[in-house]
């Protein structure tokens, strides 16, 4: 599917036939290509994600509905939430950090290429392995399909006795499998952000995205391991009579949770850093303006991903713990708002006596902006541990990530995907459909996840697949679901314009935006190894100084 | 003292605020009500507390809603104004703003100021916490242990001699005369959570693990809510129904429910049926040879509205189906079907409607 929409750009590569193109695209240690696969391998599990989303969405459109069984929407909450998060979400970022990395710092490939490619293969078949599920989860029990433990997967749901058949170890071990892959990359991304930089750009001068895409790999090091000890030690439990969360001999059920969550939370900003990487890049070009307060930028960054490994347990205020434990994880988790006010702070001091551009991708960043604001003010609500023993858990909690994963990551992936289209490509997307896009996933987007809030109060629970009339749920239920359908009209223009602009697009320059970092100083597409001769930078807007020669950065900074 | 503090805060600095959030929880709970059916008396919802720790929550909540209301307003107004302003005009000259690299002042000032909203975030926060969690249990209080099973609530007074399902009765509690009910809760296979938003935010019941809730309802009346924690396939109809009775009518429940099952006929049809096939292995009636532990206690079966966890009402119809076919109710319920004759399935039923 990859060769065949994405080509090189040259007239020699499209002459050649498809099977030689393919075994390039299977064989490749590119950095470009692997990033371009891992995207587009993405966005394949995006449209499956979001065809599961529906299905739970019709589902609960009315009260006692029967669109699907209790089985089948359990499957579909599991598989939905997973896809989401390993198939979706890390592999896009991985992908972005993979094209764009080396053209922004000025070098000709990743640090380690093979390892590269190891790890994207890694987390494709850790997806079909998930995926497989579906055909070979029955195993010899004739129970189950996909697995239906739910994303966090706690125990002692995912014992033997609960859980019969293979479903849950094709859970556990897709992950396994993909967690290894993001390790690979992760460690890659270290190696290439400290080691390859260009002539000049030290630290302090490398892009924002370089910085945040080098504190998200810090933690995936340190996020991932947990998680594939306790996958690991799950399938001790389930095959190997081990009794870590077998709560039947004694195991504990909290272990999975701690083990999961020093995982999970770091994992939100192992997702969120590169979105605010993107809006770092994204807002300045578009509002003509370098960052607002870079050092202070880099430090909140570092912050967060050192706070964010102090807060796991404010997924576990309903566990019993004592009232210290609660009131440590309450504060350590509101300090992450300073930091994260801070950037929010910074942004608009970015835009704050610019010449704003409302282009597709800076549209985007404006929805980010606004969403990713209301995200963290109910995320302190969530901090506040009583106010979680009514929230968490509820339909207000699915609110709110979905507030943080949509509302802010996936809004500003869309402008990342509409910012480096034309350098991917070389050609430039449709700007009236890329508007068309915003507007109808803003639109679909808070008709869906705006009305979310309100049943939560009204003490719906998540992961229910049908519910009762009389309870104050159905009108916002409906709301909810007919947001669904928007957002999905959304992404069917974002798909045909992609599609369409890939092949009917005007072709476009090296440097579309007037930008200033590295990677607009190479040809859309950037050839094989990226630079004809290495760069040399000055400051942190290298194509600034290039083309204002008169008043350079270098001079300020 | 730091109460005071907090409730002078509530009222003075966010009087307004705090009316306009206390109008929207009641049109939430207008529209809450207006879908409530004769089933369920008292809708779910977290803005009309019930008992202490609920509004002990409810308080703080608002307390937090304004002022991230107020941290909303600030920001998206700035926002909006630099969108606004700094937009770039038809007749633009084409030059380059002047770039602006930072200012330490400005964002020192965003940064302390947050810190400080966080400080008194917190130490609101922790007055609650500490208020709920560690509340000492006053000697009246009246003793429950309710037991999460896949996917029916089990509930135990030791006390008082009492075993039921799914409905939990207890006394109203009088400010002046405090009486509250402290809930310790254990799971018997995997995770599930109580919650009912009315009376307490919710805690889980884990296995291998004990944990503790109380509720001091102010109200009579029944309030309901659910399991909240996904505890297996059917999660949706794990519902919850809590009975706040007068104290009097609380220990008449309780004495009537301490007796063993009414001998009715001895030698009854459904009876035999009742004890000669699987039902005794899972069900008990306390006073014959059914001591099942796997299903709830049906000794005074008739006594409670509910059957299947609050899955469908107890009227003699969904009793017998529930018999005949469980996943009619309740798809992926534990209960198997029990193929019995249609004779045999009307002498069951009649059987179990003599369970008062």
């Amino acid at each position: 599917m990859s060769s065949d929409s994405i080509a090189l750009n040259t007239a020699v590569e499209s002459t050649r036939p498809i099977g030689d193109r393919l075994h390039d695209w299977v064989t490749t240690v590119d950095h470009k290509k692997l990033g371009i696969m891992y995207i587009l391998y993405a966005l394949v599990f995006l449209v499956i994600g979001g065809i599961e989303a529906t299905i739970m969405r019709i589902q609960l459109i009315v009260p006692h509905n029967h669109f699907v069984s209790p089985q089948v929407f359990n499957e579909m909450f599991t598989m939905h939430g997973t896809t989401m998060i390993f198939f979706v979400a890390m592999p896009i970022m991985f992908g972005f950090a993979n094209y764009l990395l080396p053209l922004m710092i000025g070098a000709r490939d990743m640090a380690f290429p093979r390892l590269n490619a190891w790890s994207f293969w890694l987390a494709a078949f850790g997806g079909l392995l998930l995926y497989f599920s579906f055909i070979g989860g029955n195993g010899l029990y004739g129970a189950g399909g996909a697995p239906d433990v739910g994303w966090f997967a706690y125990a002692p749901l995912t014992a033997r006795v609960f859980s019969i058949g293979h479903s849950t170890d094709f859970w556990t071990l897709g992950l396994l499998v993909s967690g290894i892959g993001s390790i690979g990359t992760a460690a890659n991304i270290v190696a290439t952000v400290l080691c390859m930089r260009c002539p000049g750009m030290t630290l302090g001068k490398m892009p924002l995205l370089a910085w945040m895409n080098l504190v998200m790999a810090g933690l995936v090091l340190l996020a991932i391991s947990p998680l594939t000890a306790a996958q690991i030690m799950l399938s001790l439990d389930r095959y190997l009579g081990a009794h870590f969360f077998d709560t039947q001999a004694g195991g504990s059920a909290v272990i999975w949770m701690h083990f999961f969550w020093i995982f999970g939370h770091p994992e939100v900003y192992v997702l969120v850093i590169p979105a605010f990487a993107f809006a770092s890049e994204i807002i300045p070009v578009f509002s003509r303006k370098p960052i607002f307060g870079y050092p202070v930028m880099v430090a909140a960054t570092v912050a967060i991903g050192f706070v964010s490994f102090t807060v796991w347990a404010h997924h576990m205020f309903t566990v019993g713990m004592n009232s210290y434990a609660n009131s440590f994880f309450t504060i350590s988790t509101m300090i992450v708002g300073v930091p994260t006010g801070i950037k929010i702070f910074n942004w608009i001091g970015t835009m704050w006596g610019g010449k704003i551009q409302f282009k597709t991708p800076m549209l985007f960043c404006i929805g980010f902006l606004l969403q990713f604001l209301i995200a963290g003010l109910t995320g302190i609500m969530l901090a506040v541990a009583p106010f979680d023993w009514q929230l968490g858990n509820s339909y207000f909690v699915v609110a709110h990530f979905h507030y943080v994963i949509v509302g802010a990551i996936l809004f500003a992936l869309f402008g990342a995907f509409y910012y480096w289209f034309p350098k991917m490509s070389g050609r430039m997307y449709n700007e009236r459909l890329g508007k068309w896009h915003f507007w109808l996933f803003l639109i679909g987007f808070h008709l869906t996840f705006d009305f979310m809030h309100i049943p939560g109060l009204l003490g719906m629970p998540r992961r229910i697949y049908t519910y009762e009339p009389g309870r104050g749920w159905d009108i916002w239920n409906l709301i909810i679901t007919v947001g669904v359908f928007f957002q999905a009209a959304g992404i069917l223009v974002f798909v045909c314009n992609l599609l369409w602009s890939r092949v009917r697009g005007p072709v476009c320059t090296s440097d579309p935006w007037d930008a200033w970092t590295l990677e607009w100083s190479t040809s859309s597409p950037p050839p094989e190894y990226n630079f004809a001769a290495i760069p040399v930078v000055r400051s942190r807007r290298p194509l600034w100084d290039i083309k204002h020669p008169e008043d350079p950065d270098w001079k300020y900074e | 003292m730091l109460r005071t503090h907090h409730r002078a805060l509530v009222q003075g600095v966010g009087g307004l605020f705090a009316e306009i959030l206390v109008l929207l929880a009641f049109l939430l709970s207008a529209t809450s009500q207006c879908f409530g059916g004769p089933a369920n008396p008292s809708p779910a919802n977290i803005f009309r507390p019930s008992s202490t720790p609920a509004d002990e929550v409810f308080r703080i909540s608002l307390f937090v809603l304004i002022i991230a209301a107020l941290i909303f307003a600030v920001v998206f107004c700035l926002l909006v104004y630099s969108l606004v302003k700094f937009r770039r005009r038809p007749d633009d000259d084409g030059r380059e703003p002047p770039p602006v690299y930072g200012s330490n002042q400005v964002e020192l000032a965003w940064t302390v100021l947050p810190i400080l909203i966080v400080l008194v975030l917190f130490l609101a926060t922790a007055r609650v916490i500490h208020s709920v969690e560690d509340a000492p249990k006053p000697p009246e209080a009246v003793e429950v242990i309710a037991i999460g099973h896949q996917f029916w609530w089990e509930f135990r007074y030791p006390s008082l001699g009492v075993v039921t399902a799914n409905e939990l009765h207890v006394p109203v509690s009088d400010p002046s005369y405090p009486t509250p009910t402290y809930i310790e809760l254990h799971s018997a296979d995997t995770d599930h959570s109580f919650w009912v938003p009315r009376l307490a935010g919710k805690t889980d019941l884990i296995p291998n693990r004990t944990n503790n809730m109380w509720i001091d309802p102010h109200e009579v009346g029944i309030y309901v809510g659910q399991c909240a924690q996904y505890c297996g396939t059917q999660h949706a109809k794990m519902l919850l129904r809590v009975y706040v009775d007068t104290k009097e009518q609380f220990h008449q429940w309780a004495q009537e429910e301490a007796q063993p099952a009414r001998a009715g006929d001895p030698v009854s049809e459904g009876r035999r049926v009742f004890e000669t096939t699987a039902c005794i292995n899972c069900h008990a009636i306390s006073g014959t040879v059914a001591d099942g532990q796997f299903g709830p206690d049906l000794t005074h079966l008739m006594s409670r509205e509910t059957i299947a966890s609050g899955a469908a009402l107890n009227t003699p119809e969904n009793l017998r189906l529930w018999i005949h076919d469980p996943e009619a109710i309740k798809p992926g319920s534990l209960m198997p079907a029990m193929q019995l004759s249609d004779q045999d399935l009307d002498a069951v039923t009649a059987y179990l409607e003599t369970l008062r």
